[in-house]
């Protein structure tokens, strides 16, 4: 149970950018996907920035080549999953044994905010097709069924931490040897239910998000899906191009503290980043990058910080969040660093923090602000902190 | 693997660990309810408060079980709901249709995530091991099972509580009904295998269990092993997965006892556990259903699960599992197969102890 | 004064559900947090929310929260200054 796992395939979509290559580039030239509110129907469109993927549902539908009545988390999860496909170049695949591990929160919820105002009005209205896809499975069967994925197909919702767990969860399917190949990440689109339920918990930064800032608000809501097809060594073997790197370390630690909010010392956060270097045989030292969850709001950046500091110090690994470019992705942010991790090994670069003015007076490190090339990037941590006190560490490795 | 403890809030008296089953409670329409303690006995106040009752729900069965267990902090907890949370769904849908997005409330928000019946259960704990939530449809429960089950293979764990739980509200019922899956007209629950009409009954409930890699004196059964298949074709494909899920666990039809299948009174959905039971395949076994106990959902192969534990447990197969055709054998092995809406589908064995 | 005050009492406990509670149990000094009734921050937001929704008063900055809310009569006193000056 302790076979290699590795990474063949990447496919990406969000605020920065369509596929990997459009990420890349917008990660590499600072450019971030925040922006007003262009798609949703509210009250609150100027006030509260996001990051939308820059594609209407007819245009997301056309390239995810789907019917624009399914839901925008299908459409991203559709992009995303079949760019990794394409990518990982697996030849026959149909002679493996496939997986689809797909994570969201959302689920079809774009469309079930349509049918409810008519429903609520009068039970007999409301269009059945708005609402049929409401669960979060059925997103994840609506792309599997489009890859034509049918050996093992599972949905997995633990708020911000579901892609990275639907990772580790598929890696562990390889590793027991009952799949040969997953695909495996997350999903999640903007919703008015999302959007409201998050600006209620008064988190939301109504200027863009600054992570690791001291004079950090709060996070700005995003969009997107990312996916990785994980291999065994047996598939790899059959592969024209070398694998990305290895999923190399993982673990789900809970705070078990509140809620929503995390515990100030990082209870949660701490044991999953030590329980993924466990897993990995590595040492705090060896790691040359962390993806922070970094989200922006007061609470997960202290919570974040603290426990990097006491597992890592003296000695601080660069780390940055993304999140300042793409914004929270939910449920798909863990599936969407993991596939940036895997570029920074792949192409030895180190991602900047955006506008990040004044580090945490707090901490001894400080987030990196520029992005950096011909790094020698081996070993890549990426933390995803949700809701429920549901923390996840991945760790990939150069192979 | 063995099944240590159980808990389970069901249309049935099934919480509070009372006498396995002895009498059925009948419901007539369409839609089961659950039969809920007070739960301000079994969670306390100060965690109630928030709680909806899927929550409640799920909360107290997994207190149950892990009192039964005597188990204070499991190595892993694990759930499964296919629908989540949906009072907190409505409720909070409900106001931003209203109120236009002004003045909502964020306990509703918070508690509509999908993850919140583990989450508070390891609140409740202070439990900071292993925490996961699947929400697969009619897969939900069997890939939480499976999670649990690979964590003990791993030995990552020594007693994983793993559930699930789904509920019914107006709204979900309503919505279901237009999708057309229940009877108009069902005069019983009890009655629910004669009706051969389109449809079947909503059901609601959380079942959870303490499994574990180490047997105990007071295990209920052994969970040998499970497994899912998606979509097959036509019944010849799945007599072809029945077949091989045994041979892979070193067992042939005829060692099997007991099978419960999961027949829901919906005429075109019970064909092929008709035609399976008229094959020479299961012509050794007794065959029960269970879904006139506790209806139709997602999940509901929790309570299946519960059932054939308790059968186990208890050595003998209450008389209110209807559509019996008894052997008189004593039951030391059973098979669940059940499907839900025909798209999942899913095996399970079990021995006795 | 009393009177905005004992409202307050019945609206906390509604809003928060807080079975078991009677108002009379809530002192007018006693404090909502730490210690005392031992409300967290999920609560605080739904305060905020009730504040809007009772006495259309918008508390726009969630820090100001716990200075706002330390006790039935700080909220009642919020309230009084506040509705003023809305009028």
């Amino acid at each position: 149970m302790n076979a290699p796992v590795y990474v063949a395939g990447v496919g990406v979509i969000s605020a920065i950018g369509n596929n990997t290559a459009e990420c890349l580039h917008a990660l590499e030239n600072g450019q971030a996907g925040i922006g007003e509110i262009t798609y949703l129907n509210t009250i609150h469109r100027s006030a509260i920035p996001v990051a939308e993927v820059k594609l209407n549902n007819e245009e997301l539908a056309a390239k995810a080549k789907l019917s624009t009545l399914l839901s925008r988390t299908a459409l991203l999860s559709s992009v995303a999953a079949t760019e990794a496909l394409l990518n990982a170049a697996i030849p026959e695949l149909s002679r493996w044994r496939t997986g689809f591990i797909s994570a969201n929160t959302a689920g079809g919820m774009d469309k079930s905010e349509t049918f409810f105002p008519a429903f609520l009005s009068d039970r007999y209205k409301g269009k059945l097709r708005d609402i049929i896809n409401h669960e979060c499975g059925s997103v994840t069967e609506l792309v599997a069924d489009q890859l034509g994925i049918k050996n093992y197909i599972t949905t997995i919702s633990t708020a911000c931490s579901s892609s990275a767990n639907a990772i580790f969860f598929g890696a562990r399917l390889i590793r027991h040897n009952m799949l040969d190949v997953v695909v495996a990440g997350g999903t999640d689109a903007l919703a008015k239910f999302t959007l409201n339920g998050f600006n209620t918990l008064m988190i939301l930064d109504h200027q863009y998000c600054k992570p690791f800032d001291e004079n950090r608000k709060g996070l700005n809501l995003g969009e997107g899906a990312g996916y990785m097809v994980l291999i065994s060594d047996r598939v790899a073997a059959t592969l024209k191009a070398n694998p990305y790197c290895r999923l190399s370390g993982y673990c789900n630690a809970n705070d078990a503290y509140h809620q929503t909010a995390s515990s100030p010392d990082g209870t949660g956060s701490m044991m999953a980043m030590q329980g993924a270097l466990n897993k990995s045989g590595l040492l705090p030292s060896d790691i040359d990058y962390i993806n922070l969850h970094g989200t922006g709001t007061q609470n997960n950046d202290q919570s974040e910080g603290t426990a990097i500091m006491n597992l890592f110090g003296p000695y601080y690994p660069k780390m940055s969040s993304t999140k300042s470019f793409t914004g929270h992705t939910l449920g798909a942010c863990g599936g969407v660093e993991a596939v940036f991790s895997v570029l920074a090994i792949k192409h030895g670069i180190i991602y900047p923090t955006l506008r990040l003015d004044t580090p945490i007076k707090d901490f001894p490190f400080v987030a990196e602000t520029i992005f950096q090339k011909n790094v020698a990037v081996n070993n890549v941590l990426t933390n995803s902190f949700g809701f429920g006190g549901n923390c996840t560490s991945l760790i990939l490795s150069k192979k | 693997m063995y099944i240590r403890a159980t808990g389970n809030i069901s249309p049935q008296r099934t919480f509070g660990h009372p006498a396995f089953l002895n009498e059925a409670l009948e419901y007539k329409g369409n839609r089961l309810h659950c039969a809920e303690p007070d739960y301000r006995q079994v969670i306390d106040v100060k965690y109630i408060r928030r709680m909806s009752r899927i929550i409640k729900m799920g909360v107290a069965a997994a207190l149950e079980c892990l009192q039964e267990a005597v188990l204070v902090n499991p190595g892993a907890i694990i759930t499964g709901t296919a629908y989540g949370c949906l009072e907190d769904t409505g409720i909070f849908i409900k106001k931003l249709v209203e109120n236009n997005e002004e003045m909502l409330t964020p306990t509703a928000f918070i508690q509509s995530t999908h993850n919140t019946i583990g989450a508070q259960i390891a609140l409740i704990l202070s439990c900071n091991h292993y925490n996961n939530t699947f929400v697969h449809k009619g897969f939900s429960f069997e890939t939480a099972l499976l999670d649990a089950m690979l964590l003990l293979k791993e030995n990552e764990a020594e007693n994983v509580l793993i559930g699930a739980a789904d509920e019914i509200t107006d709204y979900s019922h309503d919505i279901l009904s237009r999708f057309g899956l229940y009877k108009a007209n069902l005069s019983s629950n009890l009655d629910l295998y004669n009706d051969h009409s389109k449809g079947t009954i909503a059901g609601e409930g959380a079942s959870f269990f303490v499994l574990s890699n180490q047997s105990s004196q007071t295990d209920y059964a052994v969970l040998d092993a499970m497994t899912t298949f998606y979509k097959p074709q036509d019944t010849a494909t799945i007599k072809e997965y029945i077949k091989e899920f045994l041979k892979a666990n070193e067992t042939t039809p005829e060692e099997i006892d007991l099978v419960i299948d999961g027949r829901s009174g919906d005429e075109k959905g019970d064909r092929v556990y008709k035609e399976l039971s008229a094959d020479i395949f299961f012509s050794n076994a007794t065959q029960i259903s269970y879904k006139h106990l506790c209806g139709e959902y997602p999940t509901a192969t929790s309570f299946a699960l519960w059932a054939a534990a308790n059968i186990l447990k208890h050595k003998s197969i209450p008389s209110v599992f209807l559509n019996q055709s008894d052997t008189g054998k004593h039951t030391r092995k059973i098979l669940i197969y059940n499907h839900y809406l025909q798209v999942h589908h899913s095996l399970y064995l079990l021995s006795a102890c | 004064m009393d009177k905005l005050m004992a409202d307050l009492k019945e609206q906390i406990i509604a809003q928060l559900n807080l079975q078991d509670i009677k108002p009379e149990d809530i002192g007018d000094d006693q404090p909502l947090f730490v210690g005392g009734l031992g409300l967290d921050s999920i609560d605080g937001l739904e305060l905020i929310v009730l504040m809007q929704q009772q006495y259309k008063i918008k508390l726009s900055n969630a820090e100001d929260g716990p200075k706002v809310f330390r006790s039935v009569r700080t909220m009642a006193a919020y309230i009084t200054a506040h509705h003023a000056q809305a009028v």
